[in-house]
């Protein structure tokens, strides 16, 4: 005796307004995008133009994903900033201490580097079960101090590195520059990883209900330290391009993004309290965080207000989200009224 | 007649043998057993704090046992988490439902063990298909693709079953699974477990409705005070019989209401609505009154009593306390005026879990306690200390944390916090939910004596003898309406369930 269970309206509703919040995100981007270029045409209309609006958010995009499913489980990892900053000086120091080191050989060796900053970060949770917005900012502070005890004043300059290597910073491929594309790949992998495997489920389940996750038999110190070396791992490969992008990496370097990463999250729709969000959003959310910070002086707005407008974004973005959440309970309580 | 547990020449499915517990020095378990073999349902009965949420937990993993012996299906085990007693073939639905908000009731069922494909991508089409079988054999008609956000807790119970029935599991413990359901929805569950056991799974069954075990066990085993009592066969106990292994003494009268002298209208509320919540709800509660107001779970009674209060805002009416409007949306104003609110769902609404028990008891009435803006322990204990032994809360003192008390106790806790208000209008939501019956005889001795008193008591219940022996008038809702007013001589349990599930002329 199979019934067919329909999916009743409410929830197809509800549906539609997930997907509008992501929606809403892209046509506010747009939107930006497009009063930027009738500003000025070449904001959009130029190569420069092109090229920056996908190249300046591209690494952005990479600390986003990772603090997306770091924040789905209910953590934040504020040590990202850190972690690129050291990331990248290591991408440095290996170039000049180890001549002629194959480029992908450094991708490898520096993106486990960041994995095991990520394990610290999440080994200190997942073990010591302290909150993490704690750990993080204690490892935010410790990392970057590593970082300054190490570089000193000393800083990696473009003149250091390989020319291949620093081409993969500014290099497209069929007028989409190369750090945009890893950032692409990344971010499909994630979502598709985030949507469709037993891992991804549970992170958002563990975010939603951490009690509940135990009660499951879930897994949740192995998935909480898998979110954190993620993290770890992207912030390490963000630390990388930002080498090859920047060329110069002082001991300062990726200082205060992770703002920017956990701001791109909330932005995007990814719910600070866990169990809801895509690093779609969050990818989304760092595109559009960061194009408005270009937009902003070609629409003659002042310095000023420039900070004033990403903060009051962070906290629309944040009433939205609320509004939303009470709406849709509303909805579920009157359809369980109604008998829908 | 008191036996030991039989030792049959079959191997039992589930045995645990003098199993002990002790958190720091409170001994949640003295001397734990149970027997239960395949093919059978199996009853754990007890007051609260005797023990049995310990057993199970311990079962379930999420507990290790200090002492004694736990084998399933003949060999020895020692489960250090759920996983691994999952993996056993243990299943567990516990009393508080435990599911993710945020994700679709599909997902719930299967998180963990979702099926899978190639690269690990979850196969949601099987695990839809099975969803859609799995409720039609349970006859549920809840749809598998919201998000579990918002449900009722017999849905969510439902849930919890479903779950539980599509682990296949061999030993299947429900932990009062029928304290939220309707009847309709109990009669089906108990299909579903007579079905389980046909298939020879192992059932273990912990209620505090008698007429539910009796219906539905064949076994009974009882506990005291952490300990075993007894294992007996249904067809050989009684009531009385088990009632009096319980507590071990005979409870004489399980409802005593005594007569009052019915007053003045104290609660007077008029054309209540909330858009999508209920609708019209017009009625008087008067001084020395126990009104009844009952109906299935989810009609929206709660949401009513909440609305009272002024946790819940809503759209018009009134609200009155002897004669004076009671603001909306304010629930201090509603304190100091004398309404008291006891919540259905004690851990997340009545209690702090991490506060003293003293602490609790004292939380309503903070301001008087203070002396020049100070509260000392001492204040606090001896305003605790009156309400904490007339309830009989078994804490090992005053300050014990609430959170590590039984259901029971815990339930004692809240009704002290708001008694020691001295309302003089007391809404009391499912008063003895997931209560032992030594307690809900107390809490319901209590409850009338506040009303010979002169207090006014709104009591929510699901449980028609408890309605039907302390009310003196029963209001029945039913879909968000008042849909019957019964006097307490006109009242049968056929009348208000007929209130309870039938509209008008029509099925709903």
């Amino acid at each position: 005796m199979t019934a067919t269970i329909e999916t009743s309206a409410v929830t197809k509703r509800l549906r539609a307004v997930g997907a509008a919040r992501e929606f809403g995100i892209l046509v506010a981007l747009l939107l930006v995008i497009v009063a930027a270029t009738v500003a000025n045409p070449n904001f959009l209309f130029s190569a420069d133009g092109w090229r920056d609006l996908l190249l300046t958010p591209s690494i952005l995009v990479l600390l986003a994903v990772g603090q997306a499913v770091v924040i789905i489980t209910r953590n934040v990892d504020l040590s990202v900033g850190s972690v690129l900053g050291l990331s990248a000086y290591l991408t440095g120091r290996l170039f000049i201490d180890l001549q002629g080191i194959p480029v992908l050989a450094v991708f490898l060796i520096v993106i486990a580097f960041g994995a095991v900053l990520g394990l610290v970060n999440g080994a200190l949770v997942a073990f010591a079960k302290v909150p993490s917005l704690v750990i993080t900012l204690g490892t935010l502070y410790a990392y970057r101090g590593i970082n300054v005890m190490w570089a000193g004043s000393d800083r990696v300059n473009a003149s250091d590195l390989p020319r291949e290597f620093l081409g993969l910073g500014t290099g497209q491929i069929l007028f989409i520059p190369i750090l945009t594309i890893i950032a692409l790949v990344v971010l499909v992998v994630a979502g598709w990883v985030m949507k469709n495997t037993r891992a991804g489920r549970e992170f958002y389940a563990i975010g939603s209900d951490p009690a509940a996750a135990e009660l499951y038999g879930l897994k949740v110190t192995r998935r909480l330290l898998t979110a954190f070396v993620l993290s770890g791992a992207l912030a390490g490969l963000a630390g990388v391009l930002y080498a090859a992008r920047y060329g110069t990496v002082s001991s300062q370097a990726g200082s205060g993004w992770e703002l920017d990463a956990v701001g791109a999250a909330v932005i995007g729709g990814v719910a600070i309290f866990g169990g809801s969000g895509t690093v779609w959003g969050a990818a989304i959310g760092a595109v559009l965080l960061l194009t408005i910070n270009r937009a902003l002086p070609i629409l003659g707005i002042p310095d000023f207000w420039q900070r004033a407008v990403v903060g009051a974004l962070i906290i629309g973005a944040i009433v939205l989200d609320r509004v939303l959440a009470i709406r849709q309970k509303r909805k579920l309580l009157e359809a369980r009224e109604s008998g829908e | 007649m008191t036996t030991t547990p039989a030792r049959g020449d079959a191997v039992a499915a589930l045995e645990l043998r003098d199993v002990e517990k002790s958190f720091g020095s409170v001994v949640a378990l003295r001397s734990g057993s149970i027997e239960v073999h395949a093919g059978s349902i199996h009853a754990l009965i007890g007051e609260n704090g005797a023990g049995k949420s310990t057993l199970v937990k311990i079962v379930a993993g999420l507990y290790q046992r200090d002492a004694g012996v736990f084998r399933l299906g003949g060999v020895e085990v020692d489960f250090k988490s759920t996983a691994e007693s999952k993996a056993a073939g243990v299943a567990v639905i516990y009393q508080e439902p435990t599911l993710f908000p945020d994700l679709s009731v599909t997902e719930n069922v299967f998180m963990g063990r979702q099926p899978v494909g190639r690269f690990g991508r979850i196969d949601r089409k099987a695990m839809r298909a099975e969803v859609g079988s799995l409720f039609g054999r349970l006859g549920v008609a809840i749809d598998p693709d919201r998000p579990a956000e918002g449900l009722s807790i017999a849905d969510q119970q439902v849930i919890e079953i479903a779950k539980a029935v599509s682990l296949d599991a061999k030993v299947l413990i429900m932990d009062e699974p029928t304290a939220a359901l309707s009847g309709v929805e109990v009669d089906r569950l108990f299909q579903i477990a007579r079905s389980l056991r046909d298939e020879g799974r192992a059932l273990v069954f912990i209620s505090h409705r008698f007429d539910e075990v009796f219906d539905l066990c064949d076994t009974v085993t009882v506990m005291r005070d952490g300990a075993y009592i007894a294992t007996t066969a249904i067809a050989d106990t009684s009531v009385d019989e088990l009632v009096t292994q319980m507590v071990g003494r005979e409870v004489t009268d399980l409802f005593p209401k005594q007569e009052t002298v019915i007053g003045a209208p104290l609660l007077e509320v008029d054309g209540l609505n909330s858009a999508g919540v209920f609708h019209d709800i017009t009625f008087t509660v008067r001084s020395g009154e126990i009104v009844g107001l009952a109906g299935l779970v989810g009609a929206g009674r709660s949401e009513v009593a909440r609305a009272i209060f002024g946790v819940d805002a809503y759209d018009s009416g009134s609200v009155r306390l002897q004669g004076d409007a009671v603001p909306a949306k304010n629930p201090s104003e509603a304190m100091r005026r004398g309404l008291a609110l006891v919540p259905e769902d004690r851990r997340k609404q009545g209690l702090v879990l991490e506060a003293s028990v003293a602490g609790n008891v004292t939380l309503t009435i903070r301001n008087q306690l203070a002396k020049a803006g100070l509260i000392t322990s001492g204040f606090e204990n001896r305003a605790a200390q009156v309400w904490a032994s007339r309830l009989e809360v078994k804490a090992n003192a005053l300050s014990t944390l609430a959170g590590t008390l039984s259901g029971g106790n815990q339930q004692k806790v809240v009704l002290g916090k708001w008694l020691a208000t001295e309302p003089t209008v007391l809404i009391i939501d499912e008063p003895t939910r997931g209560i032992d019956v030594g307690t809900k005889a107390e809490v319901h001795r209590l409850l009338s004596e506040l009303a010979g008193r002169g207090m006014g008591i709104l009591m929510i219940s699901s449980e028609l003898p408890e309605v039907l022996g302390m009310a003196d008038r029963v209001l029945v809702m039913r879909e968000g309406r008042i849909t019957a007013e019964i006097d307490r001589a006109d009242a049968t349990s056929e009348n208000v369930m007929f209130a309870a599930t039938h509209a008008e002329g029509a099925h709903s």
